[in-house]
């Protein structure tokens, strides 16, 4: 049977480079990953300092766009009436090249995925969205997508292309020599640039708290080429998905599955700012009316930052207790490499929110010191 | 019984612990292999003395930077001794597995038991399969 899952298991189109740079490849997400290379202390260490490239080509990147009208007037309002059907964010307000964070809602308001939304900065494909959304969940994103969005609009899927993120302070004066462009991006900014006359996409963003880049670029020499000229550059080492989880656990960012998930809304998740004050007031996005409730009444449950005051990570599925009685959970824990001690997010009562809030983490069936923590561990450097 | 500290008193198990035999105790811990396959260790959960373990029971808990890996008790024995020095320096499990990095000293029950468990050639080549 193992045998056989791995048979099954996708290679992105990095998969050699990995097997190359000594990568530890493992099953992720339906895809042959590497969790790390050189290993996860040194890896989250040199990215805070320097800059790691990540594949992440195993997620699902796409283009959204009108059949008809493309770069005509009042095109990318169309194409944002279509996709606010189904996310709470309003996406007709962004700028060309602006990109922002978002969830996608069941009709209960549960989140499906979260997922980055970006409109395009030509004005001739003013009308497309790029959109990426969350490897594991791909392939249900984009039915409910197609089944959700009429048949004024496209999908076209990117996900057999190169994804790669560099991340890291010194990502931009890698970058910079490569793409000028993309050197003068701002955060959540994307730049449609060229190269040996293939055009592809470079957004400010990353999902690790560090400034970097997310370059969509194509499955052939070019894409290859590119990559292979960043990981030569001495600033720049392959980072495995090991130090990706513990980097973006430190910068306070949900991972679906784990700190998000159906049954929590986003006001539990703590998100509620991925919805922009017009959408709050037209309520028109699935499960608004049990959102909106929540926004002015409350949640019972909030997703917090948690830090074990003993050197004992608290992992995914610890029970929080206070007085003996069960009042949350955590939903992501480990070892922050930055932090030099163990970190944790979870779900826990309302009423228990409040930074240094004193909790016992139940390790192993031991309780074990821990306290509510503002999130995140550690500040941004996202150029603004 | 005598009191040798030579490799022959040295035993692995499948799930690369180590136990030195001396007398009627014995020394335990992580092998090298396993210290290297699980990465920066940064909390050890070692067991208390006193605590009476049956061969393969959970005796450990390491925890590398990513994930939590049991350690099983390679003999059957009464603790009665823990390493206190991995509290605050988890990270000797990695520099020094099979010598500072112990984990308890147990009073065994079964010496019988290490026949069951391999010797050091025995071993290597059984992680040359891995």
């Amino acid at each position: 049977m193992a045998d056989q899952a791995s048979e099954n298991l996708r290679k992105t189109p990095l998969y050699d480079v990995h097997v190359e740079h000594g990568g530890k490849l493992v099953p992720f997400a339906g895809y042959e990953m590497p969790v790390q290379f050189e290993g996860v202390m040194a890896e989250h260490l040199w990215t805070r300092q320097h800059a790691g490239l990540f594949d992440v080509s195993h997620m699902g990147p796409c283009f959204l766009f009108l059949k008809e009208g493309l770069g005509g007037p009042g095109a990318h309002e169309k194409i944002s009436a279509l996709l606010e059907q189904i996310v709470p964010s309003d996406i007709a307000a962004l700028k060309p090249g602006q990109g922002r964070l978002t969830v996608l809602l069941n009709e209960e308001g549960g989140i499906l995925d979260d997922l980055i939304v970006t409109r395009m900065p030509d004005d001739d494909l003013q009308g497309m969205l790029y959109i990426v959304v969350n490897g594991a969940v791909k392939a249900e994103d984009w039915a409910l997508m197609r089944e959700k969005l009429s048949d004024q609009c496209m999908l076209q899927t990117a996900d057999d292309r190169i994804l790669v993120a560099l991340q890291g302070p010194e990502a931009a004066a890698v970058i910079e020599p490569h793409f000028p462009e993309a050197g003068e991006l701002k955060f959540m900014r994307c730049a449609h640039v060229q190269k040996d006359g293939e055009r592809f996409m470079v957004t400010r963003s990353g999902y690790t708290g560090e400034d970097g880049f997310e370059l969509l670029l194509p499955n052939n020499e070019t894409g290859l080429g590119i990559v292979k000229a960043l990981l030569a550059d001495d600033r720049v080492k392959p980072i495995g998905l090991g130090a990706r989880d513990s980097l973006r656990l430190e910068a306070g960012l949900c991972l679906y599955g784990h700190d998000m998930d159906p049954s929590r809304t986003l006001v539990e998740a703590d998100l509620q700012w991925v919805i922009q004050k017009s959408r709050r007031a037209r309520a028109d996005f699935p499960g608004a009316a049990k959102i909106t409730d929540q926004l002015t009444n409350g949640a019972a449950e909030k997703r917090v930052g948690i830090r074990p005051l003993e050197r004992a990570p608290a992992r995914e599925g610890t029970e929080i207790h206070v007085d003996g009685v069960k009042v949350g959970v955590v939903t992501s824990g480990g070892f922050g490499p930055s932090v030099e001690g163990p970190v944790a997010m979870g779900y826990i009562r309302a009423d228990l929110t409040e930074p240094g809030t004193k909790i016992d983490l139940m390790v192993r069936g031991k309780a074990r010191a821990g306290e509510v923590a503002a999130l995140p561990f550690v500040e941004p450097n996202y150029k603004r | 019984m005598t009191q040798k500290f030579t490799q022959q008193n040295t035993f692995y198990t499948e799930d690369h612990e180590w136990v030195t035999v001396h007398g009627d105790l014995a020394t335990c811990g992580i092998t090298r292999y396993a210290a290297d396959q699980l990465g920066d260790v940064v909390f050890v959960e070692v067991p208390e003395v006193g605590k009476v373990f049956k061969k393969g029971d959970d005796m450990a808990v390491v925890e590398s930077v990513k994930a939590a890996s049991d350690v099983y008790a390679p003999m059957s024995g009464e603790v009665i001794d823990a390493n206190g020095k991995l509290g605050d320096a988890p990270e000797t499990v990695n520099e020094h597995p099979e010598t500072e990095g112990w984990f308890c000293v147990i009073r065994f029950s079964d010496g019988a038991e290490t026949k069951g468990l391999m010797d050091k050639d025995a071993y290597y080549e059984f992680c040359k399969g891995h």
